[in-house]
């Protein structure tokens, strides 16, 4: 399902404060189990990567992932950002990329020649990952829909909501960027700072 | 005849998409380093292939098996094995490059459809001669040094198909006689499959925003916040010469031949092949339908541009050697 999602989330999103991990968890856990029911072809071309710590940061937002997606024992635990945890490879961006490069709508490479995708860390590990899941075929909607079963509908609904606030939020967003770089230049300001100004907002954990 | 558009395929789901998004064949290879791509979570099981061939054929898409590294000493089974697997799995054509392996194809499968592989690097006559002569090689993937009035010329002068790169990475050295990637790393994508293979790049990023990528003991560029990125290879580095920071060998960009496939057509060409069994689905699917809307175009005498520039390396493209403006 083709997902129409703003750039990157509002600013506002990632200072809000992080959900308690501990609450989380079973369900991100649940979430993993589900995509290796579904995609087991995904953890098999994965192989020996599959056993590697993978740092999943998406920068808008106020939490990070930590997945191991192991055929024996795959994990998905969400943490506090800031908090300290281990990881081989990583992969940081903003969430709308990464969800759409996972559901197939965005390509890797571009994203990385954009900037958009920073990766770090194992990077052979990284490519095997994004190769596999391109394969998959993985549609994160599905996935979820799928994990919370009777109450799939109440997501649908959700969503149909969600999309459209969060466009108008990131419009609303970028115009006050626009505003207040307008007001700057007033000022007699130059800093260089474009379009693009709003990237990289948020530091890595 | 109109011009055969052949695409890549990394994984069976970007061979599925190739063919839904038009593709008249489309070309992929074994998980091992018989072929040239081996990279990590890349390409297809025997069961797989075997499976994208019938996905395929059902289609009207032919499937053509890349077996393009350079056999080695006392492996050459590894090779063998993967000739014979393609061939009897109903491969439409083998695309090899080594000389033992070609032998060897034509020998046991005297009626399988060979094409010569990139990676074989052959642009003269003579050299292209050899392989149809003693091989009876069916087409040759011409290496990315030559201009359009030298591949006008050549086909002029040979008796088999030709095939030119259209989209995507640009190679900008001979391919199969490359060696930066080996003097990196020790791997080859003409011995192991892989230039500047993953498991020697190394990407950090600095205060400020500031990229830095590594090949092995090399740095192959410094990237500003936001300034965009190309792929860690040495021939797309920027380095320190005469005092300047610069790219000594190329830019950051792709190929991007669209604009001239009437002109492939005239000289004689075949089939326009597009780069990237590396990349994703969502690139196969946008590249392949483009470039299908382009050749569908040409056929009914239109024309038909299209910039995938947001798809191409440091988001820039180029029409590369095809039209040389320089010496």
């Amino acid at each position: 399902m083709a997902l129409s999602l703003p750039e990157r989330l509002p600013g506002f999103v990632g200072r809000l404060p992080a959900p308690p991990p501990g609450l989380l968890r079973p369900v991100f856990q649940q979430l993993i189990a589900g995509m290796l029911r579904r995609h087991p072809e995904m953890f098999e071309r994965l192989g020996e990567y599959g056993r590697r710590r993978f740092l999943i940061d998406p920068v808008d937002l106020p939490v990070i992932f930590i997945m191991r997606p192991d055929a024996e024992r795959p994990l998905l635990t969400p943490h506090r950002r800031g908090e300290a945890v281990v990881w081989e490879a990583a992969v940081r961006g903003p969430l709308p990329k990464l969800i759409s490069m996972v559901n197939g709508e965005e390509d890797g490479d571009a994203l990385f020649f954009s900037r958009d995708i920073v990766i770090e860390g194992d990077t052979e590990a990284v490519l095997a990952l994004r190769n596999a899941i391109d394969d998959a075929g993985i549609d994160l909607v599905e996935e979820t829909e799928a994990l919370l079963g009777p109450f799939a509908g109440v997501l649908a609904a959700l969503r149909k909501r969600a999309v459209p606030l969060l466009e108008a939020a990131a419009r609303i967003a970028g115009a006050a960027r626009a505003a207040a770089g307008r007001a700057h230049d007033k000022a007699g300001a130059h800093d260089g700072a474009g379009e693009d100004g709003g990237r990289g907002a948020e530091g890595a954990s | 005849m109109s011009l055969e558009l052949v695409c890549p395929a990394g994984t069976p789901s970007s061979l599925r998409e190739a063919v839904d998004a038009g593709a008249h064949a489309v070309y992929c290879g074994f998980r091992d380093e018989t072929n040239a791509r081996n990279f990590p979570g890349l390409n297809f099981s025997r069961k797989e292939l075997e499976e994208a061939i019938a996905y395929a054929h059902e289609r009207g898409a032919k499937v053509l098996v890349a077996i393009n590294t350079f056999a080695q000493a006392g492996r050459m089974a590894l090779w063998e094995q993967a000739v014979d697997d393609a061939a009897s799995m109903g491969a439409d054509a083998l695309i090899l490059a080594d000389l033992g392996v070609a032998d060897y194809a034509a020998r046991k499968h005297p009626g399988q459809r060979l094409h010569l592989s990139v990676q074989a690097s052959a642009s003269s006559p003579e050299a292209i001669g050899f392989y149809v002569r003693e091989f009876g090689v069916k087409r040759v993937v011409l290496p990315r040094v030559l201009t359009l009035p030298e591949i006008a010329a050549l086909n002029a002068e040979i008796d088999c198909e030709t095939e030119v790169f259209v989209f995507g990475g640009l190679c900008v050295m001979a391919e199969g006689r490359c060696l930066l990637s080996s003097y990196a790393t020790g791997k080859s994508p003409n011995m192991n499959g892989v230039c500047s293979p993953p498991s020697h790049v190394a990407y950090s990023e600095r205060e400020g925003g500031e990229m830095v990528s590594r090949l092995g003991e090399f740095t192959i560029n410094t990237f500003a916040a936001g300034e965009k990125a190309g792929y860690p290879t040495l021939c797309k580095g920027r380095f320190e010469a005469g005092g300047r920071k610069l790219y000594v060998f190329e830019d950051p960009t792709s190929l991007n031949a669209v604009d001239m496939l009437g002109e492939f057509a005239k000289a004689g060409v075949t089939a326009l092949k597009i780069e990237g069994r590396q990349r994703s689905k969502a690139y196969v699917r946008k590249v392949v339908s483009d470039f299908r809307r382009a050749v569908d175009a040409l056929e009914s005498g239109e024309a038909a541009h299209t910039s995938l520039a947001s798809l191409s390396e440091g988001t820039q493209e180029t029409e590369g050697v095809y039209r040389k403006t320089w010496r």
